[in-house]
């Protein structure tokens, strides 16, 4: 590998593969290119020298650092380009310019924007990841899915607007834009910056536009969206707010409330979009706890749901891809008819679910050990119903309704290949990061040997007697419930309906208004506008009939007139003369 | 650096009479350009002439900016002043007298195809006479240092003036009543100046303007005095096109040949400005209370108000020249407001846009003429498609058109700035927003004509329309590129302006 390449930013690489892709008319060559460019990205982020400011550039007095790699993004990064390389597989079926090249470039500026050294780079990409992204959403076509898409860039611009204006407060007042950790919310500009994050993250009452555009998306659109722009958030929080006390319960509550949307969600992949509401939580969650174990398991969280939520979407997206709907009262029963998909969707399943032996144990274990070593009990206890309510909506639900369930008597081919191939690596490292270390360095050590504290890491055991006891227990119970409430008929039946969430306000209430408002102006503007009109023309009128050549100016006799106001002149003249002397 | 050169290279003779000479070389000329038997002739001997007084008057420039105190006395005759006549040049009228001889000249270059076009060959020789009359009066006003001999050097001008404008009937009959209006009104004005000059030796007993100021003083409020004063300032205003003293203006422009209307709108005004600049500041003082409420109550509202309503006169003509004669009164507006501050930064900025003015209207009126040799019409209708037939003509317009508005890089914008910032200093912002709002309707009336110029189709296809002669050409785009380079680099321009207010106020108001 040339030197050079070690030392630039693997998210440029994929965002000038990107824009390459874009014009590259042969299918084959552009997913050649889609493959490859996370493969070399891989590699040059492998041999890059960390804590060193790789490509520096200064411009207006701002220093920008376009690439620094430390123990706290590595992972992220990594993940990212993960994500690539699995989005590109698993969309190897598709022949889309517009879609593939932006995928990668959406790729790309996360991981460009993750490897920033400053806030002003930060920013730069934070606004490309937003207006690559729509570009999922738009694809697919529909006309709901275009007004989700530009609700969704809506936002986005938002929320990089919000992030540039708290920039400029923090330049303006403190004259430095390194990237380092608000102690303070009120720092000049650091409540701006925590909303324009908090936006990308989803928190609540800011988190519609997730559930809006997330399954409006195209069926590799999804599975693109749900790697990057969140966990970008999650990252930058852990970048600048770590140990920010309000995280700890804007992440608590992110956990639960949408357990209660998702377990009535009747659209399956609406249902996995709140279930990322909830996973970012409990990074949230973990980043305000602010101590190393607890961000060891944010960054190590983020990296496993990275992967699972990916394989749940691909899943999803496959069975859209093949029966035209997730809706769970039309699915039902593809067991049968998709075998291998079933599987993998299984996996993904109980990772997300914590179960022994699966990814999100070995993460989010160590997440709700620094939230109990606080000693905070309310929260340990929302995370608690939390984890239950992710394996009674992800765990249960999604494989439940979609391949078991009453027959839907849909008789479909099992999804192409490259689908099953993305799936299957996404299953394999869901398993791989979760076993236990029976080769060291393997297993779950490997993982942990990544994280920002390696040395906390390495003394923290997952596969502790209790640990998995405590978890085994809270499964058991939540499918005792599951089991119990469908046996009894309470469970909320699949049904298809909307469900009023917090974006009712702005897309019902708030359009209605404008509606209003619409028409009222439709009756009132004409009247004004006459009004307007008339005004103006008669002050034209007057204005012409003064000083025009017919006008009032221009009607007497020159000489005459002059006479007279030479004698009014002189008088005037002369009359302030004696006044004055 | 130019001024030096020629400085060192002068004869002798040339450098002691310099300031005498260029009134007297045309003054000399006319008579003989009058018997001349070839139009042709005629037109080359005073190009000639127009060039030798610009001789002279850069070399009086040089001699004024390499003395100390800055001031050339020339006796006539050698009968030393108060009894004999004498010339008086400073840093203010050297700058006037440039800019007349260097408008006089570049005028006669181009003066022979309108010529031909407006006037009968026979009468060239007497038409140019008159002018080079015109021309010798102008420059004697700018020259001389006795109130007395202002007043026959204004004659002159303004008598060769009414013949020049009566001499449009040949294209249209109206210059009749309109040099007729200005005979009478041009000549209402000379008389309240001599009246004026009448009340003020009756006090002072003198004439010579020097010892006018230096005796003045001593007679304290004399009601002698403040009359003569209150007659010459309206006398001059009149000469000025002070509002609402300006109605012999705009006829006297639109039906005059278009050769002199440039000749006039480049420099008459600006002559009897600088007459109004001399009386108020350096014989009279700002000093006296009668002057200060001159300024503030009488100046400086009717340059505000020729600003805005001549402007908007402008925006209704719908000929072309009548519109740029509109819109020379208010530009006069704006000189007389910079004026009336009677501070440094004021009188400066005025002489500034006196001097960007001479140019930006010189390029207009030079081009209209341009126009007139192949349009027989100056109305809005007649420019429209005019870019496409006459691309270098009414390029050179829209440079001129743009710098009137005071577009930035251009001189008039300069000169606006300049006007502004002293309206800042003194506190006057509501007028700096009042000279933004007239030039808002400078933007309308000249945009209207280039709208027509370079958007709109040709009114009369089959007419045919040509280019301007070369023998235009060059004069007008030295003018518009001047407005293009003095709105760059202002320093030439500005300093004159500086040297000029420092003459008029003395140098301690700039510091």
């Amino acid at each position: 590998m040339p030197a050079f390449l070690a030392s630039l930013n693997p998210g440029w690489l994929l965002i000038v593969a990107g824009v390459i892709a874009l014009f590259v008319k042969v299918r084959v060559v552009r997913q050649a290119i889609s493959i490859i460019a996370p493969i070399v990205g891989i590699l040059m982020l492998a041999t890059a020298q960390h804590g060193v400011d790789h490509m520096t550039y200064e411009t207006l007095g701002i220093k920008m650092s376009f690439y620094r790699v430390d123990s706290l993004n590595f992972l992220f990064g990594l993940a990212f380009l993960i994500a690539a390389l699995l989005n590109a597989i698993y969309a190897l079926h598709t022949d889309n310019k517009t879609q593939d090249g932006m995928a990668l470039a959406y790729a790309g500026s996360a991981i460009a924007a993750t490897f920033a050294g400053d806030l002003m780079t930060l920013f730069i990409f934070w606004e490309i990841t937003a207006i690559t992204s729509v570009f999922m959403v738009l694809q697919a076509g529909t006309r709901a899915s275009y007004f989700a898409s530009m609700r969704y860039l809506g936002i986005q611009i938002l929320s990089g607007v919000l992030l540039l204006d708290g920039i400029a407060y923090v330049w303006h007042y403190q004259g430095d834009l390194s990237l380092k950790a608000f102690t303070d919310l009120n720092q000049p500009g650091a409540l701006i910056i925590f909303i324009a994050f908090g936006i990308k993250a989803a928190f609540p009452f800011l988190h519609n536009w997730l559930q809006d555009s997330y399954p409006k998306a195209t069926v590799t659109g999804a599975v693109v969206l749900s790697a990057f722009t969140t966990k970008l958030a999650v990252y930058a929080f852990a970048r600048v707010f770590p140990g920010q006390h309000e995280l700890i319960w804007i992440g608590a509550v992110m956990t639960c409330f949408p357990v209660f949307f998702a377990v009535i969600e009747n659209d399956l992949r609406k249902v996995l979009a709140y279930s990322t509401n909830n996973q970012v939580g409990f990074m949230i969650c973990a980043i305000g706890v602010g101590t190393p174990l607890a961000l060891n398991g944010a960054v190590a969280h983020a990296f496993a749901d990275i992967l699972f939520k990916g394989l749940l979407f691909m899943s999803m997206g496959a069975v859209l891809y093949r029966t035209g709907t997730t809706k769970a009262n039309e699915l039902g029963g593809l067991y049968r008819s998709m075998p291998w998909t079933t599987l993998f969707c299984l996996v993904g399943a109980i990772s997300i679910s914590a179960m022994p032996l699966f990814s999100a144990f070995v993460t989010k274990s160590m997440i709700l050990s620094a939230v109990a070593s606080t000693g905070m009990v309310v929260v340990w206890l929302m995370l608690m119903f939390a984890s239950a309510g992710v394996l009674e909506h992800s765990g249960i639900k999604i494989p439940y309704f979609a391949f078991f369930g009453h027959d839907s008597g849909k008789r479909v081919k099992e999804a192409p290949f490259n689908m099953l191939l993305a799936m299957g690596m996404a299953s394999f490292l869901c398993i791989a990061i979760g076993l236990p270390a029976f080769i060291p360095g393997f297993g779950y050590e490997w993982l942990y040997s990544l994280l920002p504290y390696p040395i906390e890491a390495a003394s923290y055991q997952p596969f502790t007697i209790g640990h998995i006891l405590a978890q085994l227990q809270l499964l058991a119970l939540a499918v005792f419930a599951f089991v119990l409430l469908q046996r009894l008929g309470l469970y909320p039946p699949e049904k298809p309906g909307v469900i009023l969430d917090t974006d009712w306000l702005y897309r019902k209430a708030g359009y209605g208004a404008a509606r209003w408002i619409d028409t009222v102006w439709a009756k009132l503007g004409p009247a004004l506008t006459s009004l307007f009109r008339s005004l103006s023309e008669r002050a034209y009128d007057r204005l012409v009939d003064t000083f025009s050549p017919r006008g009032v100016l221009a009607r007497n006799g020159v000489a005459g007139g002059m006479a007279v106001w030479t004698t009014v002149i002189l008088a005037v003249v002369l009359l302030l003369s004696y006044l004055t002397s | 650096m130019i001024l030096e050169t020629l400085l060192v290279t002068a004869p002798d003779w040339a450098v002691r009479h310099s300031t005498v000479l260029i009134p007297i070389v045309p003054l000399v000329v006319a008579p003989v350009l009058a018997m001349s038997p070839s139009g042709r002739l005629a037109w080359l001997v005073s190009i000639a002439t127009t060039a030798a007084s610009l001789y002279f008057a850069l070399l009086t420039l040089a001699i004024v900016q390499s003395t100390t105190g800055g001031v050339i006395s020339y006796h006539i005759g050698n009968w030393a002043p108060p009894i004999g006549i004498e010339f008086r040049v400073d840093s203010l009228n050297a700058m006037i007298l440039l800019i007349v001889t260097l408008m006089g000249f570049l005028a006669s270059i181009f003066s022979w195809p309108t010529i031909v076009a407006e006037i009968s060959k026979e009468k060239a020789g007497l038409f140019l006479c008159a002018f080079l009359l015109c021309f010798a009066g102008l420059c004697g006003v700018a020259t001389t240092g006795d109130a007395f001999n202002l007043f026959v050097f204004l004659e002159i001008s303004s008598l060769s003036t009414y013949v020049l404008v009566a001499m449009g009937a040949g294209r249209d009959r109206r210059a009749l009543p309109a040099a007729f209006d200005y005979l009478i009104m041009g000549t209402l004005g000379a008389s309240f100046y001599v009246v004026g000059v009448g009340f003020l030796y009756a006090a002072t007993g003198t004439l010579n303007m020097a010892d006018i100021a230096a005796q003045l003083p001593a007679l304290g409020a004399n009601r002698s005095v403040q009359v003569g004063f209150a007659f010459i300032i309206v006398g001059l205003g009149l000469k000025a096109a002070m509002w609402p003293l300006h109605q012999w203006l705009p006829n006297a422009y639109a039906y005059s040949p278009s050769f002199v209307t440039m000749f006039l709108a480049a420099t008459a005004t600006k002559v009897a400005l600088y007459a109004l600049i001399r009386w108020m500041f350096t014989i009279f003082q700002p000093e006296f209370a009668f002057e200060q409420a001159l300024f503030t109550w009488v100046l400086a509202p009717l340059g505000m108000a020729a600003m805005v309503i001549c402007s908007f006169q402008a925006v209704f003509q719908t000929d072309i020249r009548r519109m740029l004669a509109y819109s020379s009164v208010a530009q006069v507006g704006y000189m007389i407001l910079g004026i009336s501050l009677g501070t440094a930064a004021g009188v400066s900025a005025g002489l500034l846009h006196l001097f960007n003015h001479a140019l930006m209207k010189g390029a207009l009126f030079m081009a209209v003429a341009g126009i007139c040799l192949n349009v027989q019409g100056t109305t809005l209708r007649d420019f429209a498609g005019l870019g496409r037939s006459a691309p270098f003509t009414m390029t050179a317009f829209a440079i001129a058109g743009l710098s009137l508005i005071g577009v930035p890089l251009t001189a008039g914008f300069i000169s606006k700035l300049q006007l502004g910032y002293a309206l800042f200093e003194q506190g006057w912002w509501w007028a700096v927003l009042l000279v933004v709002f007239s030039s808002f309707l400078a933007v309308f009336y000249v945009g209207r004509v280039l709208q027509a110029v370079f958007f709109q189709p040709p009114a009369n296809p089959s007419k045919l329309r040509k280019e301007a002669p070369l023998l235009l050409l060059v004069p007008l785009w030295t003018l518009a590129l001047a407005n293009l380079y003095f709105g760059i680099d202002a320093s030439f321009p500005a300093g004159l302006a500086r040297d000029g207010a420092v003459a008029a106020l003395g140098l301690e108001a700039f510091q």
